[in-house]
């Protein structure tokens, strides 16, 4: 039997070449469904590994009671205080809390080569900010100093954006302010504008901060914080730590992208199936009298079963694998923005991963299994006194 | 020759064509001694590849007995039907039906395949079906290399070479010249002659019936006369 299936396949493959033309439809629409299938979720998963990989399970995030983001939260500059002077927070190199006050305004940046404006975050931050996120690090120019208007700008942003190269001067919001350094941190912070909190609180008119981030002091720290701002009625606000926090704001985009593809790629894998069962049934419909002559010899109706799902799958497969490596070569690593939750845009990139690959792979699989199993039911099936004599 | 090699007990056959039912063979009982080379003649539709198919086990019939070296082919479920057709069956058909991305001994090997014999056992008695049919130096040529003359010789090599009991020969020239025709009937000739091979040829051709021991004459599904 394993010598028959295989003496069958073998036959099949070797007339593969000549009947490319149908053999291609099921490569081609495979290649599709697996592409899109694979682009939309790197997408999905680009968003949520920037997003997520900005977030630190050791770094707190407090924000007003009740804020579901940072731009919509407000917290005065006594509450800042208090805020950092909580317990359960660790203590920096200089005996205060390891803490950020931060605010975050919006400016409008135009990219390049566009006339209508994004939202992009601006984000005044007090030197600890940078103890904080220890992942960011200055790759070009210098930092920002304190008390004046300079700006380091995230590498997110300098190749999508106007006016944000070292050395040139960025109007905001009627003040203009001095690019002095670019950073990179591989997270949802490379899409922000970062100056002293300080300047910036002066200069947007602003009195207050939008959250404060703080270093908790091991495992117990977030509960000692959360418990004891609660405590304090001087204060209302929700602590939770960074990684819950970008968590959080990825989901409902995660979910939408996850029933965009599922939806798309469910369209696509049933005009793929029908491709697929053409293909076949046209493989078998040139190979009748092919197999009719291999069943008078004795071969039976198993091998001719296997021998065709086999190549239905074979062919499933490369097509699989020229839409991975579509997918792959076009979108892996390609950086888009979006309008994240805080109305501003986040750049990230597309990931491609071999968990994607995978999924992608097994998709066409099945659908070259479906489209493979009929037409191989037909050929086993075939009449073969009559199959002997047809053209 | 000896005792009946094929035996044939009153089998009809019908099948359905649309909503009909068309009986073809009406009761036909026939004996095939064992070495024997016969001619199944008659008009189209008279029923002589109906039988041919029923005595190479490619078809059962509705009623009757048919018996080929012992064994009651009509008793065989299709999966034993296909196993028996390798042991016991060589065809020729009239297109060759070789496969076409084959070679010449890769289509002589096939039904070798359903053998358990090695490779070096498969390829020597490839070597000799070949050497038979006279087409050792084509060996390695596809079926589009060849003339039909030729193809029908791999064709008869592969219903040879796995030492059949029976040869099964449909219109086996009715798709070549007559020199051709004739030098293939003529290879039939020794193969029944010489090797002693059991044959069962239709054809259309009184010239090719000739070559033939004798001729069964069908006509609607009966059998007509037995010409020595």
């Amino acid at each position: 039997m394993l010598k028959q299936t295989i003496a069958m396949t073998a036959l099949g493959l070797r007339s593969v070449p000549e009947r490319w033309g149908p053999s291609l439809v099921i490569i081609v629409g495979l290649a599709g469904v697996v592409a899109v299938f694979t682009a939309l979720l790197a997408m999905a998963e680009g968003f949520r590994s920037t997003l997520e990989s900005a977030g630190r399970a050791d770094v707190a995030l407090v924000l007003r009671g009740g804020s579901s983001a940072e731009l919509n939260s407000g917290l005065s500059r006594d509450q800042g205080e208090i805020i950092k002077q909580a317990p359960g927070v660790l203590t920096g190199p200089d005996g205060r809390p390891l803490a950020s006050a931060e605010m975050i305004v919006i400016a409008e940046l135009f990219k390049t080569g566009e006339q209508t404006g994004s939202n992009i975050t601006v984000r005044g931050v007090e030197p600890a900010a940078f103890a904080l996120r220890p992942q960011l690090r200055i790759v070009e120019g210098r930092g920002f100093q304190p008390g004046l208007r300079e700006l380091i700008v995230g590498k997110g942003i300098t190749g999508q954006f106007q006016g944000v190269a070292i050395g040139e001067t960025l109007r905001m919001r009627g003040s203009d302010w001095t690019v002095v350094g670019s950073f990179q941190s591989g997270d949802a912070y490379e899409s922000e504008l970062w100056t002293d909190v300080e300047v910036a609180q002066t200069t947007f008119n602003r009195r207050g901060y939008s959250s404060v981030r703080l270093a908790l002091d091991g495992a117990a720290g977030l509960q000692t914080v959360t418990d004891g701002l609660a405590a304090d009625p001087r204060v209302n606000v929700d602590v939770e730590t960074e990684q819950q926090y970008y968590s959080g704001q990825t989901r409902q985009f995660r979910a939408t992208i996850g029933i965009l593809a599922g939806v798309v790629t469910a369209i696509m894998a049933l005009g793929a199936t029908f491709a697929a069962l053409n293909t076949m049934y046209a493989a078998v419909g040139a190979r009748t009298r092919e197999i009719a002559t291999l069943r008078a010899l004795g071969f039976g109706g198993t091998p001719v079963v296997l021998s065709v799902m086999i190549e239905s799958l074979l062919l499933a497969l490369a097509g699989g694998v020229v839409g991975a490596v579509l997918a792959f070569v076009l979108f892996n690593n390609m950086a888009v923005s979006t309008l994240g939750s805080n109305f501003t845009q986040v750049v990230f990139r597309f990931a491609v991963t071999p968990e994607l690959v995978q999924r992608g792979l097994v998709i066409a699989l099945a659908i070259g299994m479906v489209g493979g199993l009929l037409p191989a039911v037909r050929a086993a099936r075939l009449p073969v006194t009559a199959a002997l004599r047809a053209a | 020759m000896s005792e009946a090699m094929i035996r044939v007990r009153d089998v009809h056959k019908s099948y359905v064509r649309g909503r009909q039912q068309v009986e073809v063979l009406h009761g036909l009982t026939l004996d095939i001694p064992n070495g024997d080379f016969v001619a199944l003649m008659g008009p189209s539709g008279s029923g002589k590849t109906t039988l041919l198919n029923l005595v190479g086990g490619l078809d059962r019939p509705t009623s009757g007995q048919i018996e080929v070296a012992g064994v009651r082919i009509d008793q065989l479920g299709s999966g034993q039907l296909a196993r028996w057709r390798a042991r016991n069956v060589g065809f020729v058909f009239q297109f060759y039906n070789l496969m076409p991305v084959l070679t010449a001994e890769r289509n002589v090997e096939l039904p070798l395949l359903l053998t358990g014999l090695s490779a070096a056992q498969r390829r020597k008695s490839v070597a000799v079906a070949l050497e038979v049919v006279g087409l050792t130096d084509r060996a390695r040529h596809k079926p589009k290399e060849l003339s039909g003359g030729q193809e029908q010789r791999v064709a008869i090599a592969r219903a040879l070479v796995s030492d059949p009991t029976v040869l099964i020969c449909d219109e086996p020239t009715g798709d070549l010249d007559r020199r051709t025709a004739d030098e293939i009937l003529g290879l039939l000739q020794v193969l029944n002659r010489e090797h002693g091979k059991t044959i069962v040829m239709v054809t259309h051709d009184p010239k090719a019936a000739e070559f033939a021991r004798r001729t069964l004459h069908l006509e609607k599904g009966q059998l007509l006369e037995q010409a020595a």
